[in-house]
């Protein structure tokens, strides 16, 4: 038996889960349209290579990974490239943002096979990861990070990898579905993971409020005989979350600000793995996913779904009608994203599908409009899973004193919502602690960029300076060269020139030509005029020195 | 068609705050009812008067303040300061009393720190030591329990007594009233006797503590554990406070039994019980951490001790509070918890 940790704090949720695993998973409706967001992942956004026009074949790559954190695009259903312009996108904001629009032509035309993996065993790790990448796998639990990269140990040595079934937000059942119809399948897929990482041992963890889930995935690692234990993990939300798996797993913390491969933990969800096995074993890249609508809907279920169908034609597909919209979520109650308009489309880490109606037929029971004041009660503290204190950072928040905030260690705080969800002031933290990271973000974009001016104005005062003295240098340079390096007969002519000069100025100094040969009464009349000048400037000259002999006394005095 | 955009989560547990306060208002009730069995209807007329002031002044300062009505006089948390002022009041004390006492804890101890949420001090006990300071006659006339003098004064008397100083039967005050138990034992402390003699002496003492003042005690123990099995309050500070009492009142009645009483006689004797799980815990102004609240538990429960036992007055509950809630916000600041992924010792 495997023993099991326990998390702190945590939240028991009503599940909602029967209502979407009655009815067995179909393909979902081919749309007319589809719509693929470039970025999809965490990263940077892929690189069309198709153009306006173009026909495309099921499967066919249509956007490349130019960067390491990137994941290829590849076409969902054949047809033809409509525009690449932007779209709105699954995002909190409603901004939209470069898409692929493919104009389906509804006869589902596969690119030929490329490539035949009989024994996945055979290949390297890097050429697994290479498989894997270029397929467009991206974490489908929900945060889309590229799967190649997190399969790559990078010298790592890991313990433990973790395949994560726990599926612990109400409502979605894609996980759960997905290990009932496919559990050999996902098997197959962590093993490839496993042999990607080397890992020394694999765990799948399972919340027991899936049974038939847990005990098809547990008939087929004994059928198999394959080294993989299955986990039966108590439904506490968010037992779903990476961080508090592990714990419960392995009773072992990721380091804060550190990843789980730091203490030899590598996590991915079910469906990423039963995705793997589709691009190694069959060479399909990934391009439909499992789907859960629920909520408003006639019928909730779970469809496989192409990624890019608009959320609109699934809601329609299941029963529910698009007009009357009150929210639209995707992902689940606790961590989904409400959408502003149900033309965005299917993305590949697009769990969930949550419909409210204005109807009201199946509510959502959603805070009240008017939030209370903090009344320090503590029940978000006690709920909380990572220890932090919501209330603090609440007040801090509010206070915009993000500095403060920080010591409260507002950057571990993984929005898992347990801290709104029991406070009883109705208060929305989450989004408080978000408008805090954001503004913390945004900060530091200014002063990163603040420092990048000041740097170079600094830089351009620099160079203004070395200039201006590497221009007296060079002008320093080019006198002393003329003064120095010049040859004899120059000095010479110079010499030459400058006496001439003198003997000129010597001759203009003689006494002026007019004075000659005067009369005496002309020169009397010349010496009165110079005696009267000599007195008057003496005069002149008396009258101000008084004062300074005056200064002059009044300096000596001691 | 524009869709609701709300940040997740989407669902909420349904707790409110007036669902909080109502769960401590009805844990209050049976040791209502039991006070009243003992002392007569002073209780709950002083209950009403208090509550239709706390309301009052509420709805007076929301309005000046310009916060809407609605929400705030529907969370029941002046109900419950008043409510909690009312039962630290003598039961036959005249009415302005109660309304004094409530308006100020509600006027200045509440609203002009903020209202809701920003109170330093916990209202009801600001208003009841301005009373105790500024009414010391008023606020100690308690009366014994009605088995003890085999009189019932019925419910039309006590409104007389209350609202008009009215006694009949040609009683007064002073003959009506007597010290309550603490304040029994701590005069006739003060004049040499020894505990045993003093208990055994005077029937204001009951088998642990006051005769009807422990029958109160375990109503509100009672209540006060609904609370924490509703987890509207956490154990922290009740086990804290109580616990800290004991082993300092067990370790002094060990060493001298004659000059100090047993600690059941502290716990279920006067206001600790009420304190530990109705004042004490009073989120607002307590600490919030889980740690926080055992060291402020704690410092209730040493005030309590030192001040019953060498300070002037014979109950101290009030004092320790309002002492603890100033020092609440550093107890926090020292005794945050270590943080999922945080190595052990540091933040």
């Amino acid at each position: 038996m495997h023993r099991l940790f326990q998390f702190k704090g945590g939240v028991v949720l009503k599940e909602h889960k029967k209502d979407s695993t009655a009815i067995p998973v179909q393909p979902a409706k081919l749309p007319p349209r589809l719509i693929l967001p470039l970025k999809q992942h965490i990263g940077t956004p892929a690189e069309p290579v198709v153009a306006v026009g173009d026909k495309v074949l099921k499967g066919q790559l249509i956007a490349r990974a130019g960067d390491a954190i990137c994941a290829p695009l590849h076409a969902p259903s054949s047809g033809t490239v409509l525009a690449i312009a932007d779209h709105p996108v699954p995002h909190a904001s409603g901004m939209s943002a470069p898409c692929i629009i493919i104009d389906t032509d509804g006869e589902e035309r596969w690119r030929p096979r490329e490539r035949n993996v009989f024994n996945f065993a055979e290949l390297s790790a890097q050429e697994l990861r290479g498989i894997i990448r270029d397929s467009g796998i991206v974490g489908l639990g929900g945060a889309g990070f590229p799967a190649a990269v997190k399969l790559d140990p990078r010298g790592h040595p890991v313990d433990t990898l973790i395949l994560n079934g726990a599926e612990c937000e109400p409502y979605i059942t894609c996980d759960e579905m997905l290990l009932r119809e496919h559990a050999l399948e996902v098997l197959a897929g962590l093993l490839m993971m496993r042999h990607a990482l080397n890992a020394k041992r694999c765990v799948i963890g399972i919340e027991n409020n899936k049974p038939e889930a847990f005990r098809a995935l547990y008939e087929e690692v004994q059928n198999s005989g394959a080294d993989v234990e299955v986990v039966e993990v108590p439904t506490i939300y968010p037992t779903g979350s990476e961080k508090q798996l592990i714990q419960v797993l392995t009773g072992k913390e990721v380091p804060a600000g550190g990843l789980p491969i730091n203490i030899g933990i590598v996590c991915h969800n079910v469906g990423t793995a039963y995705a793997v096995y589709r691009a190694v074993e069959f060479d399909q890249p990934l391009i439909s996913r499992y789907v859960t609508i629920a909520g408003s809907v006639a019928h909730a279920r779970n469809l496989e779904v192409l990624i890019g169908t608009p959320l609109g034609n699934l809601i329609e597909e299941c029963g529910g009608n698009r007009h009357t919209l009150r929210r639209l979520i995707v992902g689940g109650p606790m961590m989904g994203t409400a959408m502003h308009s149900d033309v965005v489309p299917v993305v590949k880490a697009t769990n969930c599908v949550l419909v409210e109606s204005a109807m009201h037929d199946v509510p959502l029971p959603s805070r009240d409009e008017y939030a209370m004041p903090c009344i320090r009660c503590g029940n978000c503290a006690s709920a909380c899973p990572v220890n932090l204190l919501p209330q603090q950072m609440y007040w801090y928040a509010r206070a915009r004193d993000f500095d403060k905030i920080q010591d409260y260690n507002l950057f571990d705080c993984i929005e898992c919502g347990c801290c709104d969800y029991v406070c009883p002031s109705q208060i929305p933290l989450v989004g408080y602690y978000r408008y805090a990271k954001s503004e913390i973000w945004n900060q530091e974009a200014e002063k990163r960029l603040a420092d990048l001016a000041r740097e170079r104005h600094q830089f351009r005062e620099f160079r203004l300076e070395r200039e201006k003295k590497e221009r007296a240098e060079r002008h320093k340079k080019k006198r002393s060269a003329v003064t120095q390096g010049g040859s004899d007969d120059k000095k010479a002519a110079i010499q030459a020139a400058m006496e001439r000069v003198r003997a000129k100025k010597s001759e203009q100094d003689s006494t002026p030509k007019n004075t000659d040969n005067l009369t005496p009464a002309q020169q009397k009349a010349i010496d009165d005029a110079d005696q009267r000048r000599c007195e008057q400037s003496h005069e002149e000259k008396t009258r101000e020195s008084p004062s300074e002999s005056k200064a002059a006394t009044t300096q000596d005095r001691p | 068609m524009t869709l609701q955009t709300p940040p997740s989560p989407h669902i909420h547990s349904g707790l409110r705050i007036s669902g909080m306060m109502l769960q401590v208002i009805a844990a209050l009730i049976p040791a209502i009812i039991c006070y009243t069995w003992f002392f007569g209807w002073g209780l709950i007329i002083n209950s009403v008067i208090a509550i239709l002031t706390a309301v009052a002044s509420e709805a007076l300062m929301l309005k000046l303040r310009k916060r809407p009505l609605k929400p705030f006089l529907g969370d029941g948390s002046a109900v419950l300061s008043g409510m909690l002022l009312a039962f630290c009041i003598p039961p036959l004390a005249p009415w302005w009393i109660t309304v004094l006492g409530v308006a100020f804890a509600l006027i200045i101890g509440k609203h002009l720190y903020g209202g809701l949420g920003y109170n330093p001090f916990n209202p009801a006990m600001v208003g009841y030591v301005m009373l105790l300071i500024s009414f010391p006659l008023e606020m100690t006339s308690w009366m014994p329990p009605f088995i003890l003098e085999q009189l019932e004064i019925g419910f039309i008397d006590t409104l007389g007594m209350i609202f008009f100083s009215h006694f009949p039967y040609g009683l007064s005050i002073d003959a009506l009233s007597s010290a309550t138990p603490l304040d029994a034992m701590k005069t006739d402390l003060g004049l040499n006797n020894t505990v045993s003699e003093i208990i055994t002496s005077n029937a204001l003492f009951g088998d642990f503590a006051g005769t009807g003042w422990e029958w109160v005690g375990n109503w509100l123990l009672l209540g006060g554990m609904y609370l924490i099995y509703k987890r509207v309050i956490s154990w922290q500070i009740p086990l804290a406070l109580i616990g800290t009492l004991f082993v300092i009142s067990a370790f002094f009645f060990l060493m001298d039994p004659d000059t100090y009483p047993s600690p059941l006689f502290h716990i279920f004797g006067g206001a600790t019980i009420l304190a530990a799980f109705f004042i004490a815990t009073d989120p607002v102004s307590a600490s919030t951490t889980p740690k926080g609240r055992i060291v402020y538990g704690i410092g209730i429960g040493i005030i309590i001790y030192v001040i019953r036992a060498w300070g002037s007055y014979p109950d101290a509950v009030a004092f320790a509070v309002l002492l603890m809630n100033m020092a609440a916000p550093t107890i926090d600041y020292y005794t945050q918890p270590r943080v999922y992924g945080h190595a052990r010792g540091k933040d």
